[in-house]
């Protein structure tokens, strides 16, 4: 399908048509910050978004989720959430996170959990207008995204451009009725704003380039950083809780009140939290906040990089935004490893 | 991106049974469980699976038979959590979940074969090796000469007591013991298990050491046998971590970049001996 222009009462109308068949989750406005939630009405929704509080990683790995249901017999039935949902207005930076989940959820023993959720789900990108106050997408090359979307919003002066890649694109943008089609103008605009994105979003920026980060991490394992900056740590898990490439998540059961069976699931844990690594008998493998605060970096920059190709950090500088004490932001962490390192 | 409708679903149990139970100490229970689909486990010696208590949750447990046995697989669980407490209240009869076995094993099938073994175990650690040991006393012509070193806190933690005697009276294999206490009775060696080392004949050039116990027993064996001039491609070990997916998703387990699920836990030293975070 050629790229259709959208004017903004277009869109209004497109999306809120969308309300009306789709479960749609958007950004929207809550209280001086965003949040993707379900919308009710095209007018909530808020392409001009800087970022969101939670990364939509909560729509396809949510918080709490259950992978069975037991009987006290004994009797486990898998539960399966495919219901459709689209995903609109979505920054290059969540959907090169989201590629991230596809590959890691994805490969060596795939997780039908997950990719179950992920193939009802319909990706619109959106390109970033205002960038947040931390972000550092250029430096992670996710200031724009050339695939892993259906459908790809612009904003170019007053009106949106729609680029769908997906037969599901098409669809959904079928339901917009008759739009005329960006013309060379458009697609010339539209170039430069993806040449002007990596100033956009790379005014925070690492001081090397993004492959040279497992190498700088290999050579720093004992760098005073990891103790300093953790002195400040409360162990608390936000930089975890808001990141779109933290994946890692502890498994419960739990008993219904009749005592007959329950529920097994899964939710989101953090390796930045005390009993991570703690086995039972009470030996902790990872005691001390500096041992967790480096184990976090080396698993986003080094360990997921080397196992699946890809340093599970995107530049959406939530962590940043996100820790009390201002010790998570990874440009700050990187910058100062780099720091009297002729490597 | 894999097809969703033939990816199986890697958290949901097996149902299995509680056929028998035995307690083995005050903490430590046999526990003999049988798939109820009639199934054999079909693992190897090494592997973990981890038990549901429905209600309760999942713990990994090595399974502690030899694969050779067939109707069941034996589990030794010590009570030291939620689950593990749940599971010493379950009586026979009890439908349990599993899933599993997990992860790499020791290599009774490829660098053992030939070769002198010498098992080393710590306390619980005996429970895994003890697969190992059946499996190569089942296959005694395929190794060389076998020995089991054995050390326990007191007399009262040893676990296979019966079996301990069983392997004493073999001549096919030596049974050393030892325990860092002696409650009074206890006639054997006394001290940690480090004193056994000297007392094995130990030709370096064709021994392979197989070792399970707690990580701080790891650092002095291992100096230990340098010293009697192994090297660090002829020891295996088996790392405990709090291994909750078993296929390499929740990240729990994780030594460094290695995940105890499914890179391990069964590990060549030589293959970790710069991973930090091992032991």
């Amino acid at each position: 399908m050629s790229v259709k222009k959208l004017s903004p009462p277009e869109l209004e109308r497109w999306v809120q048509s969308l309300i009306h068949r789709h479960r749609v989750f958007g950004p929207q406005a809550k209280s001086n910050r965003f949040v993707y939630e379900l919308l009710m009405a095209a007018a909530d929704l808020r392409l001009d978004h800087d970022v969101t509080i939670l990364p939509p990683r909560k729509f396809l790995l949510p918080p709490c989720e259950a992978l069975s249901h037991f009987t006290r017999a004994g009797d486990f039935q898998p539960v399966f959430d495919g219901r459709p949902m689209v995903l609109f207005g979505v920054h290059p930076y969540d959907v090169a996170a989201i590629a991230q989940m596809d590959k890691y959820f994805g490969q060596d023993n795939p997780d039908a959990h997950y990719l179950e959720r992920r193939k009802s789900t319909t990706l619109v990108a959106c390109d970033v207008q205002n960038p947040s106050a931390n972000v550092f997408a250029a430096s992670m090359g996710t200031a724009t995204v050339k695939e892993g979307f259906d459908l790809l919003l612009t904003r170019i002066g007053g009106v949106y451009l729609a680029d769908s890649r997906t037969p599901a694109g098409d669809a959904l943008l079928a339901e917009a009725g008759d739009l005329r089609d960006a013309d060379a103008l458009d697609l010339a605009r539209r170039d430069q704003l993806w040449l002007d994105a990596g100033k956009l979003l790379g005014r925070r920026a690492l001081n090397c380039r993004l492959d040279q980060l497992p190498a700088l991490l290999e050579k720093s394992y004992e760098h005073p950083v990891w103790r300093e900056k953790s002195k400040m740590c409360y162990s608390c898990g936000s930089c975890v809780m808001v990141c779109p490439s933290c994946f890692c998540f502890d498994v419960q059961d739990e008993v219904n009140w009749d005592t007959q069976g329950g529920t097994r699931s899964r939710r989101w844990d953090s390796c930045m939290l005390a009993d991570f690594a703690r086995v039972a008998g009470g030996h902790n493998f990872r005691k001390h906040r500096a041992e967790r605060y480096r184990h976090r970096f080396y698993r986003k920059g080094k360990y997921l990089s080397d196992r699946c190709g890809f340093v599970a950090c995107v530049g959406c500088g939530r962590c940043a935004t996100a820790c009390t004490t201002h010790i998570a932001d990874p440009v700050d962490l990187y910058n100062r490893l780099l720091e009297n390192n002729d490597g | 991106m894999a097809d969703v409708s033939k990816v199986k679903d890697l958290y949901l149990p097996r149902p299995a049974s509680v056929v028998s139970r035995e307690m083995m100490t005050s903490t430590e229970t046999l526990f003999d469980v049988r798939l109820d689909s009639g199934q054999e486990l079909d693992h190897w010696p090494g592997q973990f699976v981890e038990v549901t208590v429905p209600g309760f949750g999942e713990a990994p447990i090595s399974v502690s038979s030899s694969p050779d046995r067939k109707g069941g697989f034996h589990l030794v669980v010590r009570k030291t959590g939620r689950v593990t407490a749940a599971m010493h209240d379950c009586p026979e009869g009890t439908t349990l979940g599993i899933r599993g076995p997990f992860g790499t094993h020791f290599p009774v099938d490829g660098a053992m074969r030939g070769r002198d073994v010498v098992f080393i175990a710590g306390g619980i650690g005996l429970a895994p090796l003890r697969s190992a040991i059946q499996y190569v006393l089942e296959h005694r012509k395929d190794y060389g000469r076998v020995s089991i070193l054995y050390g326990t806190r007191m007399p009262s933690e040893r676990l296979f007591v019966d079996e301990l005697t069983h392997w004493t009276r073999r001549d096919d294999v030596e049974l050393l013991e030892t325990v860092d206490r002696s409650d009074g009775q206890w006639k054997g060696t006394v001290g940690v298990i480090t004193t056994l080392i000297p007392k094995v004949k130990i030709d370096p050039a064709k021994t392979l050491v197989v070792a399970c116990g707690p990580p701080v027993m790891y650092k002095f064996v291992i100096l230990s046998l340098y010293d009697v001039g192994l090297s660090d491609e002829s020891i295996y070990v088996s790392l405990e971590r709090r291994m909750k997916c078993g296929v390499g998703k929740c990240g729990h387990c994780q030594i460094n970049g290695l995940y105890a699920c499914t890179d391990g836990p069964v590990f060549k030293y030589a293959d970790i001996l710069h991973v930090q975070e091992a032991i």
